[in-house]
């Protein structure tokens, strides 16, 4: 190939090696954020997290002391009414696209569920707000649950769909052939076989929204006080946070980080957990 | 394929007796699963049905309740409610203005700011980086979506707004101070600061809006433009993102309309000041900063419907542009993978 000698011209090679370390570039610059964040959280964080911190109710300004356990507490009860709302109906609906999904409605559903996705969490903190909190008169538990599992719905029931539609069709062919009714097929063999993916996203859509703070502000309310009412204001960490890393008391702004790395770990423990119980699934599977 | 090793149950008992027990008659068979399980089946198929409604019952929902929630205010100011700049909940006076201007002057700080450094971890992700690398900065780039927004607020007002105030503001003072965007006194919490969290919260949904899309560039286009001789930047540029384009639009349109509703950190380094100021150094306010901010306070029914209807607006404006987005994404990745499906 006798064209091969010909050089590239200089123009064009260092426009190209430019283009790279520009690429590499974008791609440091997008990860130090990431570093920082985490580093610096660890750092702040790690030294204020202790027992009290974790046993502890808030104690007033001025007094040393005192801890999160009741946003703790809080967060994991809100986030289970979320759950016990989202899941189901999230799967529900991804399995309906996935399963009986042709025509208009199902793309509609596709695409509201899309559009749902995409809308700022204070916007469902209002509406939860007229839907549940006007009506009971005082905020509560339960309309924060309301606010996470609404906005938990559409994650899920995309990711359910998304992950219905790779089991490969001679699947659901073989259960129908074999006599099993139509609801048994899609519970007991095609949901079964896309079990992982499904929970899967439902864990990405739960560490989505445990950090959540927007739409509980005026659904959960937050809470000084020790509450396990579903019907009274209750602590969540995320509000925690928030109204302790805009006061003016360093005190607060140390346990703002504390309670901002227990919430992280909170998330990544969740995500982890269940990417270790689906991968040790899939093994038993294989061997 | 490890799925087909996922046990299929079949169904215990019963069916099979009443296989063995009329083997010669099949009718039977088909009278014996159909009387109980088609009933069962209807009543499966509704309530998934019924599932699938919730999602546009809840949109619908959101619509009605905001609307009808806003009615005062929409009656009381009108069109005069986007116009309007004064903000003063003690004489029941309320001008979205200095609220919109914010949120759109800070998404738009962060876009410029996001949008380079999305797209080139994209192309650097799926053109250029040793495949090893690869899946380890997807998923760290996906990691920075998994942060909570309030946590990038936090860090915000603790490390990045001191860091503007001590270095990165008297820089820009310094050096471009004539553009009448850097003036003025420097905070390090204001609209600069805002925009640049939240150009790193949307980055991780451009990037990977954008790494799918150009995933999907068929690698024959790469090799046709290689085998011209050409160098890698001119074949990113013209076989990639030239292919890509209107991907990488919806990806940068879905993370506008994040960036527009974005709440928690925003609201903690914007400064929150109902104030329309060119400099990037001075604080600023946005439509989800006041609703935070103020809604729990609102006592009276005028001052609630205001904000009220400054959330419709973010809904209407967000329901926009996310359908705009998903119809771009949708048609070039969604027609692709579903056709691999089918």
């Amino acid at each position: 190939m006798p064209s091969v000698s010909r050089p590239v011209s200089l123009v064009r090679r260092l426009t190209n090696f430019g283009f790279i370390g520009l690429s590499i570039l974008a791609a440091l610059l997008v990860l130090a954020p990431l570093g920082a964040i985490f580093g610096y959280l660890v750092y702040k964080g790690i030294g204020s997290i202790n027992l009290a911190f974790l046993t502890n109710t808030p104690r007033p300004v001025g007094e040393d002391g005192g801890g999160m356990a009741n946003a703790i507490v809080g967060s994991v009860m809100i986030l289970g009414m979320g759950s016990i709302l989202g899941v189901p109906l999230g799967i529900g609906a991804g399995v309906y696209m996935a399963e009986f999904g042709h025509g208009r409605f199902v793309n509609l559903v596709r695409f509201t569920a899309d559009v749902l996705n995409g809308i700022p969490s204070i916007v469902v903190g209002i509406a939860v707000y007229a839907l549940v909190v006007l009506p009971q008169h005082h905020f509560s538990a339960l309309s924060g649950g309301v606010a996470l599992g609404i906005m938990m719905i559409p994650t899920i029931a995309r990711t359910t769909e998304e992950m219905l539609l790779m089991v490969p069709n001679t699947i659901r062919e073989a259960a129908l052939g074999l006599g099993i009714p139509q609801w048994r097929a899609t519970l007991q063999v095609t949901l079964r076989t896309a079990s992982k993916g499904v929970i899967t996203g439902a864990m990405l859509a739960f560490a989505r929204v445990a950090g959540e703070t927007a739409p509980l502000l005026f659904t959960a309310f937050g809470n000084q006080f020790w509450s396990l009412k579903p019907d009274q204001p209750i602590a969540a960490l995320p509000i925690q946070i928030f109204a302790y890393a805009i006061s003016p008391f360093d005190e607060w702004h140390r346990q703002a980080w504390a309670g901002a790395l227990i919430l992280i770990v909170l998330i990544v423990v969740a995500v982890a957990a269940v990417r270790v119980v689906t991968s040790r699934g899939s093994m038993a599977n294989n061997a | 394929m490890p799925r087909f090793h996922t046990p299929v149950s079949l169904p215990s008992g019963k069916q099979e007796h009443a296989a063995a027990a009329t083997t010669s008659a099949a009718p039977h068979i088909e009278l014996r699963t159909s009387k109980f399980s088609k009933y069962v089946d209807v009543v499966f198929r509704y309530s998934l049905l019924l599932c699938s409604i919730s999602i546009i019952a809840v949109m619908a929902l959101f619509f009605y309740e905001l609307t009808s929630r806003s009615k005062l205010s929409i009656a009381r100011f009108g069109f005069g409610f986007f116009t309007g700049s004064t903000w003063d909940p003690v004489a029941g006076d309320f001008g979205a203005m200095p609220f919109i201007y914010g949120t759109l002057l800070s998404s738009l700080v962060a876009l410029v700011l996001a949008v380079p450094l999305a797209v080139g971890v994209a192309v650097f992700v799926t053109e250029l980086c040793p495949r090893s690398l690869r899946g380890i900065i997807s998923f760290t780039v996906e990691l920075l979506a998994a942060i909570p927004s309030v946590i990038y607020g936090l860090w915000g007002i603790f490390v990045l707004a001191p860091l503007l105030r001590k270095y990165v503001e008297p820089w820009l003072g310094k050096n471009f101070g004539w553009s009448g965007l850097f003036t003025g006194p420097m905070y390090g919490i204001g609209m600069l600061a805002a925009g640049i969290i939240l150009a790193i919260m949307i980055i991780p949904i451009i990037a990977s809006i954008t790494r799918e899309v150009l995933v999907a560039v068929p690698q024959s286009q790469r090799e046709a433009v290689l085998a011209l001789g050409a160098t890698r930047w001119e074949m990113v540029r013209m076989a990639v993102l030239r292919n890509a384009r209107v991907g990488i639009m919806g990806g940068i349109i879905l993370g506008l309309g994040r960036a527009i509703g974005e709440t928690m950190a925003v609201t903690m380094l914007i400064g929150n000041r109902p104030e329309v100021a060119k400099s990037l150094f001075a604080p600023g306010y946005t439509m989800a900063s006041v609703i935070a901010n103020e809604f729990s306070e609102a006592t009276d029914d005028l001052y609630l419907s205001a904000l009220v209807e400054i959330g419709l607006v973010l809904l209407i404006v967000t329901v926009i542009v996310n359908a705009c987005a998903r119809l771009l994404v949708w048609s070039i990745t969604n027609g692709h993978s579903a056709r691999n499906n089918a």
